[in-house]
């Protein structure tokens, strides 16, 4: 019986795992290449939104500024993987560094990391919306230094951005041409999808480990409140800095792979508007639950793209031009949905099971 | 009625000698003239107790007398302004909360406090947040249990979806897992039914026959000074009288002032 049923849901699991690693090949045959790119994007959301769900689902810590660290690892690569360095200083830099992204990914890790901890300092007493105004500032510094920093010396090269950044290369294959394995073709989008997907499980994995352990744990207490947490004997102090440190980890390893992805960041790419959908997805998804921040990465990263390529045709179809533009309708239509979340599902569409347990409890609360 | 045991108190050092007690006994806990301030406004005015090995005291005293600040200080979640505070003989100024706990102080917090969107099972847990010994924990817990039945059929439930004072046990089972050496309760009998608050005072009573120290912050002077030893009544930030509880429940100015009579 038991092992029948181990089976059965080992066989799901295989059929699960197979759909995704064909899923480039299924959605350029049924969508085209341009949609496998945007799958791509999606993943890099979706480690975006479980970045943040560390920082605001576990530890409570309502973070604004979020695609800063984003920013910091997208910008890491593309100062030490492009010759913008050999441009800027070539007394300093005559080759410019170009490091392999192998090299970069730990650096930026780190950078984003202590940012992280820069923004968590002192910001230790502050929540709810007074972290969020500051979080919110934060952001908008770390854009405006990169928008702002090509004078008096050329670091970021300013609103122009910095381009012909190295293409991500694993064991010796650069993942901008195409490659030929066992015969089959993958074109550039594909081998970066699958690059992507490895990414995104080791980023579930580490989540889920961490949710499960004592320093999880122990987020959630300060997150419930935080003066019985350090009554529990919890570092509040240390465990704050550290929730921000990985959050923002997270955020700068997946920046570092937006930047080889696009071979060309600019400071546009970093805009609050960012920061607000990475965190609409972490919270329409469900804070606090992997599956659910998931969902809510996949939705919020497709949506805007399916309204881009359906709603379009639609109009011309209906009225025989474009009425309305697809950007105004995409925030009436995110607008309306996150109202409609908050209504009727407060925790989130995939909440975790004991909020969701909550939530339909109709068991009469005793008296006592 | 006869109150020559009873000190008045004047915030002055010479109060820290320990009244009605023998000096040769240790203490485990002894505070000498702390004050606490918030932003300049002054909560505790110099204040100086003991609590001995195995004593349940009551700290009592109307709103705002200084009640809670005073148990916050104890448990380093506020710094003191000046003041001493020996905990088993070595100061506690500048020491972090948690490394308070490590050394067994457990702070039960006004409100309770419980984890919400944590199972009972996972509040319990989190108390046990500074110990190490897996085995002890499960055994202590199991403890927890049997002494709250009804924590137990609620274990997997959510811990905010509980009554008060189910939530009041929550955090008093919660504080035990640290098996801690003194124990400080805020207001534990605060908007329980009555019902309930007998079950609360019957745990801290059984839990001090068991020889843990106990202060025991408390409005309803009457329920406190039944249950502790000794007592002491704090006015705006001041301790106005100490001693013996039997006696401070007999003392008129008590009488008058919080006990209706």
């Amino acid at each position: 019986m038991k092992s029948g049923r181990f089976t059965k849901k080992n066989g799901l699991f295989v059929l699960q795992l197979g759909a995704v690693l064909l899923l480039p090949f299924i959605t350029d045959a049924l969508l085209g290449r341009g949609w496998v790119r945007i799958v791509d994007f999606a993943m890099l959301y979706i480690m975006l939104a479980l970045g943040l769900n560390i920082v605001v689902g576990y530890a409570g810590l309502l973070d604004l500024g979020y695609i800063a660290f984003f920013a910091v690892g997208a910008y890491c690569f593309a100062l030490t993987g492009s010759p913008h360095l050999a441009l800027a200083f070539p007394q300093l830099f005559p080759a410019g560094l170009h490091l392999s992204f192998w090299q970069v990914v730990p650096l930026s890790a780190l950078l984003a990391g202590g940012f992280g901890v820069l923004l968590g300092a002192p910001t230790l007493r502050l929540r709810g919306d007074y972290l969020a105004i500051v979080t919110l500032g934060f952001g908008e510094i770390i854009r405006i230094f990169l928008n702002n920093l090509n004078a008096p010396i050329n670091l970021t090269n300013g609103p122009q951005g910095i381009s012909l950044i190295d293409p991500i290369a694993v064991a010796g294959v650069s993942l901008n041409a195409g490659e030929e394995i066992l015969g089959i073709t993958f074109p550039s989008v594909h081998l970066y999808f699958y690059l992507f997907l490895a990414f995104t499980a080791l980023v579930i994995f580490v989540s889920h480990r961490l949710e499960k352990s004592r320093i999880g744990r122990a987020w959630m207490a300060i997150r419930e409140d935080e003066i019985a947490a350090t009554a529990m004997g919890i570092n509040t102090r240390n465990l704050k800095l550290l929730a921000f440190a990985m959050g923002a980890m997270f955020g700068g390893v997946s920046g570092t792979l937006f930047a080889g992805f696009q071979g060309f960041v600019s400071p546009e790419s970093f805009s609050l508007m960012e920061s607000v959908m990475v965190l609409c997805m972490v919270v329409l998804g469900g804070m606090g639950n992997i599956r659910g921040v998931i969902l809510g990465g996949v939705l919020l990263a497709l949506l805007p793209e399916i309204l881009r390529h359906g709603i379009v045709p639609l109009q011309q179809a209906l009225f025989g031009r474009t009425v309305i533009d697809p950007e105004g309708l995409r925030m009436l239509l995110f607008g309306t949905a996150l109202i409609a979340v908050m209504l009727y599902r407060p925790a989130g569409l995939w909440p975790s099971r004991v909020r969701r347990s909550e939530l339909e409890a109709d068991e009469p609360e005793s008296t006592i | 009625m006869n109150s020559s045991a009873l000190k008045r108190g004047t915030p002055s050092l010479s109060q820290g000698e320990g009244w009605g007690e023998k000096p040769d006994v240790p203490q485990l806990l002894e505070v000498r003239d702390l004050q606490v301030a918030y932003g300049g406004i002054q909560a505790v005015k110099g204040i100086s107790l003991q609590v001995a090995p195995g004593e349940l005291v009551a700290l009592i005293g109307s709103n705002g007398a200084g009640k809670t600040t005073t148990l916050k200080t104890l448990a380093g979640i506020i710094a003191p302004v000046s003041g001493q505070i020996d905990y088993d003989g070595n100061s506690l100024i500048g020491r972090a909360a948690h490394r308070r706990v490590a050394q067994g102080m457990a702070l039960v917090p006004e409100g309770r406090g419980v984890f919400a969107r944590l199972t009972v099972r996972e509040n319990l847990q989190m108390g046990a947040y500074t110990r190490s010994d897996t085995l002890g924990i499960a055994a202590d817990l199991e403890r927890m249990y049997e002494r709250f039945p009804r924590l137990y059929e609620r274990r997997d439930q959510l811990a905010g979806t509980l009554s008060g004072g189910e939530q009041q046990m929550v955090a008093m089972a919660r504080a035990l897992m640290s098996r801690p050496r003194l124990l400080m309760l805020d207001e534990p009998s605060m908007g329980l039914a009555p019902l309930m608050v007998k079950k609360i005072f019957e745990t801290i009573q059984e839990v001090a026959s068991q020889g843990m120290s106990i202060i025991l912050v408390e409005q309803n002077a009457r329920l406190a000074l039944q249950v502790a030893q000794r007592g002491y009544v704090m006015e705006s930030g001041k301790i106005t009288l100490s001693g013996e509880s039997r006696e401070l429940l007999g003392s008129d100015a008590v009488q008058r002032a919080y006990l209706g009579g």
